[in-house]
């Protein structure tokens, strides 16, 4: 019971990481964005890559089963994952958001999510991998409980990373703009806010922590092309049910979906384990659509 | 018949049964402005619905009702009906993309049921060893299929035939009414959750009548037959052929198919020994290359909606 406790928080932090930047740009773009979760895989790989050429520059670090070139690796591919949301950005997304029907750049992510997960496929294989074959020792923490001291430091990066996140939208001038272009487009342009460079932001937060995100399930659980795929629906699931648009709803949402799934293994048979988000998408949608806490672009029309 | 003459009447029957998928995605997103991300998960319903209805009975599974193959069809029809309402009823009368994510959803779901129930769909194995209507009719395989193309062309013909005049109904210039201009169209008392949820059951049901006529043709089903990628195939047809026009969608259909048919045979011929997973790879970003440059650079597809005009401007009238 505590395990799985753990297991959930556990997941639930790198689907809320995700979740993030999913409800931003569901917010302030006003589109579900199919690719999101393909940010995350992106972003997995990029610091395999990383890690595979910066391998000499150190062993693992105390405890843990990585080293200096984990650690920048995932600076990197939180910079080549930002790269590549930009150009998704700038090739595809641009181009269609004057079409009048708005939901072309839902279908267009639909596509692009295609594009991504096979790009990956191509280039790295089929076959799951690890940053390290290190074996780690897990470490009791309490009375029926073990973990590892990755997943320690996952969790403790996770919580970091959205406390900072949190900081940065309520203290600087840029989040103040985020969040004004999320609650009112067009006062926030009339005010003489760019909107394209919020939109660039946007873009480079989300996929920064989808980067991370993915660094963290491939230390946790392993790299594989399909594991943006299985994402995508936690991740909406965790978005809409912590209100689009609003962060600590969406880091409230992920903990709710990666407990559920956690917990639902003592329900239900494991195989439906990824039926579970949809779920708990059903039972939001019909009960309480605008999300546990309202958010800013409003669900219900 | 040569060899040709075999491979195309099968290429036609599963094109033509793809194309009354598209057609039924057609009604969603061409006229409704419904976006359908679950095709294959409706597409599953309709086949494993069909399979479990027509198979014959056997003391493992549940299910094995032996009922005819039109009824069976028909049945798998109305349990995607079943399954489109209760998607429908969450997701219509919210923001758009909602009805997207929903879909997306049940079609995982479906999956993961088809994969692990294995008391209905005989999990991995799935269901083998069904009944192909009026095969002992046939002598050969070639007549039987030739056969099998007469009735799938009638199908798709009648189910163009029926989409034509119901979209040129006052009903279908509601549908476009609803997609071009919601409040317009509220304003006038239309009930718009309502008009979305007719189309988009409908649509889910033809694409779960393409579904059992596929099970009818092959006489199995496994879950290998209903992966993610058939979704965007067929919104490949979709968007290729022309969204908002029927004839377009069957065109779509058979173009697609022909261009996915025909890189698979390439990349077989021409890709190394060893590197079929990357060919593979390459073949489904062509899908999705496809999508997303149809999408960009031409956005009418190969024939595209009509303009509507008015009626009084066709005659000549000033």
């Amino acid at each position: 019971m505590l395990q799985a406790l753990a297991d959930g928080i556990l997941t639930g932090a790198i689907i809320a990481l995700g979740a993030i930047g999913l409800t931003l740009t569901m917010g302030i773009l006003r589109f579900a964005n199919f690719a999101h979760a393909e940010l995350i895989t992106w972003g997995a790989y990029m610091a395999l890559a990383a890690v595979s050429l910066l391998g000499p520059l150190g062993g693992p670090i105390g405890p843990f089963s990585f080293g200096l070139p984990l650690i920048l690796g995932t600076i990197a591919a939180m910079a080549l994952t930002s790269v590549l949301a930009l150009a998704i950005d700038g090739l595809v997304f641009r181009q269609l958001r004057g079409t009048s029907n708005h939901l072309t750049l839902v279908f267009a992510s639909f596509g692009v999510s295609l594009l991504v997960r096979m790009l990956i496929l191509l280039i790295f294989g089929g076959a799951a991998t690890y940053y390290s074959n290190t074996l780690q020792i897990a470490i009791p923490v309490a009375p029926g409980l073990r973990l590892m001291p990755d997943q320690l430091f996952a969790l403790g990066l996770a919580a970091v990373l959205v406390v900072a996140l949190y900081l940065f939208l309520q203290h600087t001038r840029l989040g103040l703009s985020m969040r004004a272009l999320a609650e009112n487009p067009d006062l926030t342009r009339v005010n003489g806010v760019s909107t394209a460079r919020v939109i660039r932001w946007t873009w480079i937060i989300g996929a920064s922590l989808a980067a991370v995100a993915g660094v963290l399930y491939g230390l946790t659980v392993q790299l594989r092309p399909e594991v943006g795929f299985h994402l995508i629906l936690p991740l909406f699931a965790a978005a809409i049910l912590g209100g689009v648009g609003n962060i600590p709803g969406a880091v409230i949402g992920g903990m709710i979906v990666g407990l559920a799934e956690s917990f639902a293994v003592f329900i239900l048979p494991p195989g439906y384990k990824m039926a579970v988000p949809f779920l708990i998408l059903l039972a939001v949608l019909y009960v309480r659509p605008t999300g546990l806490f309202a958010g800013t672009a409003g669900a219900a029309k | 018949m040569s060899g040709f003459g075999i491979y195309l009447v099968f290429f036609l029957i599963i094109a033509l049964n793809y194309g009354i998928m598209v057609l039924g995605l057609n009604l969603q997103w061409g006229y409704t402005g419904l976006f359908n991300a679950g095709v294959v998960g409706f597409y599953a319903i309709g086949a494993y619905g069909t399979a479990i209805l027509a198979g014959p009975d056997r003391a493992a599974l549940i299910g094995g009702f032996g009922l005819p193959f039109p009824l069976a069809i028909l049945g798998g029809m109305i349990l995607c009906a079943l399954a489109a309402i209760v998607v429908g009823l969450a997701t219509l009368k919210l923001r758009e993309e909602y009805l997207a994510i929903a879909t997306f959803g049940i079609a995982i779901t479906i999956q993961l049921v088809a994969l692990n129930f294995e008391s209905l769909t005989g999990g991995a194995n799935g269901l083998v060893g069904l009944p192909r209507p009026f095969i002992d009719a046939f002598e050969s395989t070639t007549s039987y299929n030739l056969f099998f193309l007469a009735v799938v062309a009638c199908v798709t013909g009648l189910v163009y035939v029926a989409l034509e005049a119901a979209v040129r109904s006052p009903w279908g210039r509601l549908l476009n009414a609803v997609r071009e201009d919601e409040v317009a169209a509220r304003s006038l008392g239309k009930n718009i959750a309502l008009i979305r949820l007719q189309a988009f059951v409908l649509g889910c049901t033809l694409i779960g009548l393409s579904g059992g006529i596929y099970v009818a043709f092959i006489g199995f089903v496994s879950p290998l037959d209903f992966l993610p990628i058939l979704t965007f195939q067929i919104w490949a047809m979709l968007i290729v052929g022309g969204s908002g026009n029927n004839a377009g969608a069957l065109l779509g259909a058979i173009v697609v198919w022909a261009l996915w048919t025909m890189s698979g045979l390439a990349i077989s011929r021409f890709s190394p020994v060893g590197f079929q997973n990357q060919a593979g790879a390459i073949q489904t970003m062509l899908i999705g290359l496809l999508i997303v440059s149809m999408l960009i650079f031409r956005p009418r597809g190969l024939i595209g909606e009509r303009a509507t005009v008015s009626s009084h401007k066709e005659r000549g009238a000033p």
